[in-house]
């Protein structure tokens, strides 16, 4: 939370404090070879370089959890995947995750968020977008989320989302990795789900609705492809707990988990 | 006789390999014996793309005449030289005379002094030379420097050489990768970390917590953890990713130099390097050094030495009769450069295995001697060790210190600056700044703070001249070196090239001082065009004969958490770039030019000014919500 505040004094700091920079003239930033080689020749070799030292766009695509999960019968295939293009501070960012029952032959749950993400600290991105879930009910959310990394190498995501019903839930992860050897990685896992209304539809009640805290041991062939095998154990809470046992079902249980992690 | 190696792998592209390469560079089976004094004035280079084999793996290279590293370019002092520049690959290219005094517009740095080589096409570079002594030259287009494009320069003297030799050798370093050097540069913008294969691990954990206790090691961990480094991220690209060459050998290819025993050799040693610093010995045999970036400075001998990239030493050694290896160790002890120095070809020294690897430390941090923090290495900055007596600085580690300072290692983002002046815009391009930077002119550098010899330091070195202009510096530019290691940024006072308004103005001869401070954790090669500087080593004023002999630099090694001070009087006009020489840095901002005026355009001295340059402002994108009209267009406009 305090990173959060910082942040936004820093972006209201800044954008306050923009305005004694904002009177630069538009002349060349230098121009000495204009006279040699031609000013029409020299601008545009001056837009080539600085294209090249500080503005290269970059992507990123990241399979971070792709894996089976042994929820009883055939189990569960889940994924968990990120991919963003743009610069340093700015880009446009996607997120997609979800799960397929092998023995029903169905996608359970699947979301996907577009995002437009800005850096507001060395650290942290703020990200605002749309999601949408495909399952379990085709409903669309506004998104806002701040996506970073905190002190102790904890790489935390956390947004906050407004449902087309009106509704209002939230999600907090956090990951860490600890080097085993230079290749063989334990990944701790945390992830808690949030509602501020009962929503009935999804039988999610209000407050911490559900906690998932998992091990992943990964071993990284090469830094882009490792997979692993772990355990996640989950927990649901209150109201939320109190449909699933309603339902006949267990609110807390541990699985077993194998995947592989993909980042290019 | 034909030696093991080159006998087993005697395949053609061994032999292809050998076959390209210029003679000075040239091992092969009877070895090389050294360079012909010959010098031309006129120069004839294709640049283009060649398959090239280091250590009997091909690859594509970009080359010079089709060989790696380029031809060497030998001249006379006092000619006029003519360089015809035929450039055959599909994309810009340029050729840059490192540490030549040049007019600006032959500098060839595209987008500052020229606009670079076009596809398909030829640029003819003539200037008169100035200068005797050790130069080199490389491509300032893409990196084409990494693929291969860079050379020796050597400038015989009009008059007679300062320090005479028997035999001399160009030991070109570089780091060879078979990568593509823009997937290498996307990595370290993604996940800057997973280059590294040096990272503490659980291991190093328990080792750690057996001797120092476990309370200590999960202290010094948790320090780190705050501030998201680590005591590991020496070289961004390293050992696990290059293979590091003598003139173009990798360490199985092992260049051999072959030397008659007793005589006097000359080695003209040159980083060419895109991103490694190397820590050069030849076990057994002591260097004296006798030119520094070409300029001739008095004789020190060691044996061992830092050499930053783009920087080159002369040294002379006097081998007996037996077989040397050169070994040049990347600082991060992730790999190292092998070469033999031999009297018979065939004959060949052991060579050493590589260091453990160095950790960062809390003077790394900017943080000197402000606590004892358990569980840092406070030894590696105290001067106990054999050979080191005189280097580094004499640092206590009170106790009595208040341990709440350290709380926060180093200055995380946006509170108030500490003990040091840091007002240069923060923001997201500036993860830490240093609360405390020192002088550490007279230490070695990383990796050297305990081997069991001679080291060299910059505060050693004095120009066997004396220095012309003793005028004292009528103002100071105070520039900072600054980064966002997580989000790979590079820049100059938190503002990345891509990003500025205005050059940095210097007048034509007057006496101008920079000071350097290094907010990063790693050090960087800092390299003015078209001056020397002069290196201001506090404590020393003047020698007993009433003169000055600090040594004149082109590139500055700045060691992290480090604040130093050069002095120039530029003597040409001209936009000059003035950058990082570490390719990657460049690439990411860590670049700014230097636009020298005449005299008479220069504003009062009060509105010139002490602080930093009027170039700067805040990287773009925190004012990008309220002024779009920044020559911006979405997202296009500030990547």
């Amino acid at each position: 939370m305090r990173h959060f505040l910082n942040s936004l004094a820093v972006l209201a700091v800044t954008v306050a404090g923009s305005s004694a920079f904002a009177q630069s003239s538009s002349a060349n930033p230098w121009d000495a070879a204009d006279a040699v080689y031609g000013p029409d020749t020299m601008r545009k070799a001056r837009e080539r370089l600085l294209e090249e030292n500080g503005r290269t766009p970059f992507g990123l695509f990241m399979l971070d959890r792709f894996e089976w999960q042994d929820t009883g019968g055939d189990g569960t295939l889940l994924w968990d995947a990120q991919a963003y293009y743009g610069g340093d501070l700015r880009k446009i960012w996607m997120k997609t995750e979800g799960d397929y029952a092998l023995d029903e032959g169905a996608l359970e749950e699947a979301e996907v968020q577009l995002l437009y993400s800005r850096a507001i600290s060395p650290f942290f991105d703020l990200q605002a977008g749309i999601r949408h879930d495909i399952e379990p009910d085709g409903l669309t959310h506004l998104a806002i989320g701040i996506q970073g990394l905190a002190p102790y190498w904890f790489e935390t995501d956390t947004a906050v989302f407004l449902s087309e019903d009106g509704d209002v839930t939230a999600r907090i992860e956090a990951e860490l990795e600890w080097f085993l050897t230079q290749r063989l990685i334990l990944q701790p896992r945390i992830e808690a789900e949030l509602s501020a209304q009962t929503i009935d539809d999804r039988e999610l009640g209000s407050g911490l609705t559900s906690l998932s805290i998992g091990g992943r041991l990964r071993y990284e062939f090469a830094r882009e492809f490792a997979p692993y095998i772990g355990v996640e154990h989950r927990s649901s809470f209150g109201g939320t707990a109190d449909f699933i046992e309603a339902a006949g079902g267990d609110p807390s249980e541990t699985l077993g988990v194998f995947g592989t992690r993909i980042w290019f | 006789m034909l030696n093991r190696r080159h006998f087993l792998t005697g395949t053609a592209a061994a032999l292809t390999a050998q076959s390209l390469l210029p003679a000075w560079a040239q091992s092969g089976p009877r070895g090389n014996t050294g360079l012909q004094r010959v010098t031309n004035n006129r120069f004839d280079f294709t640049i283009d793309h060649t398959p090239i084999s280091i250590d009997g793996r091909r690859a594509p290279a970009v080359t010079v005449n089709g060989t790696l590293p380029a031809p060497l370019v030998r001249l006379q002092e006092g000619e006029d030289v003519l360089l015809r520049v035929e450039n055959k690959l599909d994309e810009w290219s340029s050729i840059h005379w490192h540490g030549l005094l040049v007019p600006f517009e032959m500098d060839g740095v595209p987008g500052v002094s020229f606009p670079g080589i076009a596809p398909r096409s030829t640029f003819e570079y003539r200037f008169p030379l100035k200068q005797a002594g050790t130069y080199w030259y490389h491509s300032h287009s893409a990196f084409q420097e990494q693929l291969g494009l860079y050379g020796p320069l050597v400038i015989d003297p009009a008059g007679p050489e300062a320090a005479p030799y028997d035999r001399e050798f160009v030991i070109v370093l570089s780091d060879w990768t078979f990568q593509d050097p823009h997937r290498i540069f996307a990595e370290l913008k993604k996940m800057g970390d997973s280059l590294n294969y040096q990272k503490r691990t659980a291991g190093d954990l328990i080792a750690d917590a057996r001797e120092d206790g476990l309370g200590s090691a999960l202290e010094n961990r948790a320090m780190w953890g705050r501030m998201r480094m680590m005591p590991t991220d020496i070289a961004d690209v390293n050992g696990a990713q290059y293979t590091y060459l003598v003139n173009g050998h990798g360490p199985s290819d092992d260049w051999t130099g072959i030397f008659e025993p007793g005589e006097s050799v000359r080695l003209r040693i040159i980083n060419a390097s895109a991103m490694s610093i190397f820590n050069v010995r030849i076990p057994g045999l002591p260097m004296t050094v006798v030119n520094v970036h070409g300029l001739d400075v008095r004789p020190v001998t060691f044996d061992e030495f830092q050499i930053g990239t783009a920087e080159t030493y002369d040294v002379i050694v006097e081998p007996q009769d037996r077989a040397y290896r050169l070994v040049a160790a990347s600082i991060d002890s992730s790999g190292q450069a092998l070469a033999t120095l031999t009297p018979r070809m065939g004959e060949t020294a052991e060579a050493p295995p590589l260091r453990p690897r160095p950790l960062l430390t809390m003077k790394d941090m900017g943080m000197a001697g402000m606590a004892g923090m358990s569980g840092m290495d406070a030894s590696m900055a105290t001067p106990d060790e054999p050979g080191m007596q005189g280097q580094g600085h004499n640092l206590s580690y009170p106790d009595d210190q208040p341990k709440d300072r350290m709380k926060d290692g180093m200055h995380m983002g946006h509170e108030s600056p500490g003990m040091t002046e840091h007002d240069h815009p923060m923001g997201p391009a500036v993860a830490a700044t240093a609360m405390n930077p020192v002088s550490r002119l007279d230490e070695p550098g990383i990796g050297l703070e305990r081997v069991p010899h001679r080291t060299l330091s910059y505060s050693q070195l004095r120009s066997r001249h004396p220095n012309t202009d003793r005028r004292p510096a009528e103002r100071e530019i105070e520039l900072h070196l600054t980064s966002n290691m997580e989000r790979y940024m590079w820049s100059f006072d938190g503002v990345r090239f891509s990003e500025v308004e205005e050059s940095i103005k210097l007048y034509h001869g007057e006496r101008v001082r920079m000071t350097l401070v290094n907010d990063t954790m790693m050090p960087h090669p800092i390299h003015l065009h078209g001056m020397f500087f002069d290196l201001v080593i506090p404590g020393y004023e003047e020698d007993e004969d009433g003169e000055r002999y600090l040594p004149g630099l082109h590139t500055i090694l700045v060691k992290p958490g480090e604040k130093l001070s050069v002095e120039m009087t530029p003597p040409e006009l001209g936009d000059w770039a003035f950058h990082c020489h570490l390719l990657y840095h460049m690439h990411a901002g860590m670049m700014q030019v230097v636009s020298v005026l005449p005299p008479d355009e220069r504003p009062p001295l009060q509105m010139v000014g002490m602080g930093p340059p009027a170039a700067t402002k805040p990287d773009k994108d925190h004012d990008a919500m309220s002024h779009g009209d920044h020559g911006m267009t979405g997202m296009g406009g500030d990547q």
